[in-house]
């Protein structure tokens, strides 16, 4: 159910303006195949801004490039269709659908019309494999809108998988999960990542430490720092937009927002 | 992962609200089931109807069974796909026209012209739109694939702009009056505000003759019935399930990959099919196409059934359509004046207090336990959840 290869994502001054305000000012940034980066910032650094302008929500000037293609000035499920695939800030599964209709879904983009006419026998191998994944083989046919919170935020990141997304990026996937939820999920993106590239914007630096590869650090539409959880933790002008002041070399910027 | 207790098999079934796809079924029991309720269907249009309804009854009937194919339409476009269409008379009445326009024509004889246009007199011979329409191998597919083409070329102009939601449900509406005003206005070439009148023959038979009505409602009785099969099969299709998809979540559709417009565009033009199907019999049926049975008051009348019925059915829509085009012919025959008044209220009532229409009432006799808070959260006129989060904003 993987990818056939591993891609990184290339972003090169990206500009992103809505009348007059630039929520993304000339951002550029590599994400390398198989990376887990986090984005962070304060609230209006333009993370979701960027992930939108990668996707094709927003319109923006620049260039996004996913391994060999270009994705500004594309549609929107063109864009999907080239492997990306995205989740947002709200759980925004068919909630009058079951687990496996949503899967199904998922997994049917290419599919033609005539397949699409026909009705669905069984449980296609992809779902059935993604569904194990993410811990959910045993609410197949309950409605996604039942499923507690953590459960659904599971299933968007199962459809990433069967739709075949090659970059997945999330939009605080573990906001408003318990400890144990927060361990599962960075499992799943542990295994996930072995064959895709992932990006998370979270808010929550234990999940942060405990799981990204590399961060990258937004302030103002700008990328104010980037590297490894130590080197950005250990830079003084994060640690000047999360607390206001410059501290001591070494201390930890905990529970900074949300 | 964490570990996960499954799901007690029935759980998904009770908690089913109205509007949720049946999780597939395993395919025998289901389609026994249905194989059941359709030879129940059959048996009651087929043989109790003929055999306890006076002709006239019969004969009205048969009008309410027309109405109910544009309800199984609306329910598709509506209930499933969220696409409030308040103007499925346009679609009616160009399937009527068109079967109007030929049956006249055959009244007429070769070479003659409708009486009508006679009448006015200011026509020397048939104006040259109508004159395909003098081939039945022209006028029956165009009853269906007009309204379809029609639909499509609306649909893709309005669903690629992201015309949604009370937006679409308005310009429904105003084609509806658009194409009133462009009936009455045409008035030699359309028979104006009358319509196209006094239809004697079908295909070589006589509508007078009582024999020949009952087969008129035979067949529409059949129609009927295969328009819900069909339906049947799109519900419960994989592009059904997309639907509904779309309906929830448009935006989300988008970024698994999918067009919506296009998946929307589907649901829309089979609607103007079934519509225009159920305005090609309804002309046989009641003798009569005018642009006072088309328009506005129409158009949201077949709404009405709809919603009473319960739109996210199969059989919601058909039952609901039949019920208050029965009500309406029961009250006005007594209380002539009050029916708008009463039609308007139940309206309110079903869309305020019963969104899911009868049919939610019936479901909830039948599980006992109602749905939890996503029973009631489901439903808004407009199909889009209330509570839930704004759209994505589009660029």
């Amino acid at each position: 159910m993987s990818g056939d290869r591993l891609d990184g994502l290339s972003v090169r001054d990206v500009r992103v303006s809505f009348d007059g305000f630039t929520a993304v000012d000339g951002v550029s940034l590599e994400v390398p195949a198989g990376d887990i980066r986090f984005l962070i910032g304060p609230n209006g650094a333009g993370k979701t801004t960027l992930v939108d302008a990668v996707t094709g929500l927003v319109r923006a000037t620049g260039s996004v490039r996913f391994g060999d293609q270009e994705l500004l000035g594309r549609p929107v499920h063109r864009i999907s269709r080239l492997g990306i695939g995205r989740t947002f800030q709200t759980s925004t599964v068919f909630e009058e659908l079951s687990v496996v209709q949503n899967l199904d879904i998922a997994a049917g983009a290419r599919r033609s019309w005539v397949t699409l006419a026909r009705r669905r026998r069984g449980i296609p191998d992809e779902v059935a494999a993604a569904l194990e994944t993410i811990g959910l083989t045993g609410r197949t046919d309950q409605l996604a809108g039942t499923l507690a919170h953590g459960q659904k935020q599971w299933l968007e990141i199962g459809m990433l998988l069967v739709q075949d997304a090659r970059l997945l990026l999330l939009d605080e996937p573990v906001a408003g999960m318990s400890h144990e939820e927060r361990d599962a999920t960075g499992a799943l993106l542990e295994t996930v990542s072995r064959d895709r590239t992932v990006v998370v914007i979270e808010h929550d630096m234990d999940f942060l430490r405990r799981f990204a590869r590399s961060v990258t650090v937004l302030h103002a539409g700008k990328v104010l720092s980037e590297g490894t959880v130590a080197q950005v933790q250990a830079d003084p002008r994060v640690q000047e937009v999360y607390l206001g002041h410059p501290v001591d070399a070494g201390a930890v910027p905990s529970g900074l927002e949300a | 992962m964490t570990a996960v207790t499954p799901a007690p098999p029935d759980t998904a079934v009770r908690q089913a609200p109205a509007g949720a796809v049946p999780p597939n079924p395993p395919g025998g029991r289901s389609r026994l089931r249905a194989a059941a309720g359709f030879a129940f269907g059959a048996a009651l249009l087929f043989a109790v109807a003929p055999l306890v309804l006076s002709d006239f009854r019969l004969a009205l009937l048969a009008k309410y069974l027309c109405v109910a194919m544009v309800a199984v339409g609306i329910g598709i476009a509506w209930g499933r796909g969220g696409m409030l269409t308040l103007g499925q008379g346009v679609f009616f009445g160009l399937g009527g026209y068109a079967m109007a326009m030929h049956l006249k024509l055959a009244d007429a004889g070769p070479g003659g012209m409708p009486d009508f246009m006679q009448l006015y007199g200011q026509l020397d011979e048939l104006p040259l739109w109508w004159r395909p329409f003098a081939s039945p191998w022209f006028a029956l597919p165009a009853t269906v694939l007009l309204p379809m083409a029609v639909a499509f070329g609306l649909g893709s102009l309005v669903f690629r702009r992201r015309v949604r939601g009370a937006y679409f449900a308005i310009l429904s509406q105003a084609l509806a009056a658009a194409m009133v005003i462009l009936l009455i206005g045409q008035q030699g070439t359309t028979g104006g505000t009358n319509g196209l009148t006094d239809i004697q023959g079908f295909f070589g038979y006589d509508l007078d003759d009582p024999v020949n009505q009952r087969m008129v409602y035979f067949i529409i009785a059949a129609v009927l019935l295969a328009l819900l099969a069909l339906a049947r099969q799109l519900i419960h299709s994989r592009y059904g399930e997309l639907l509904v998809a779309v309906r929830d979540g448009e935006e989300r559709v988008r970024f698994l990959g999918y067009d919506p417009a296009s998946v929307k565009l589907v649901a829309y033009v089979v609607a103007a099919g079934m519509a225009g199907l159920a305005g090609a019999l309804f002309v046989p049926a009641v003798g009569i196409i005018s642009p006072a049975l088309i328009g506005i008051v129409p158009s949201i009348e077949f709404v009405i059934g709809v919603a009473v019925g319960g739109r996210a059915t199969l059989l919601g829509p058909v039952l609901g359509a039949v019920a208050v085009a029965w009500a309406r012919t029961a009250l006005s025959e007594r209380f002539p004046g009050t029916w708008t008044y009463l039609q308007g209220l139940l309206f309110v009532v079903v869309v305020a207090f019963l969104p899911g229409g009868l049919a939610s009432l019936w479901a909830l006799t039948r599980h006992r336990a109602p749905g939890p808070a996503s029973d009631r959260r489901g439903w808004s006129p407009l199909g889009r959840r209330r509570g839930d989060r704004a759209e994505v904003p589009a660029a």
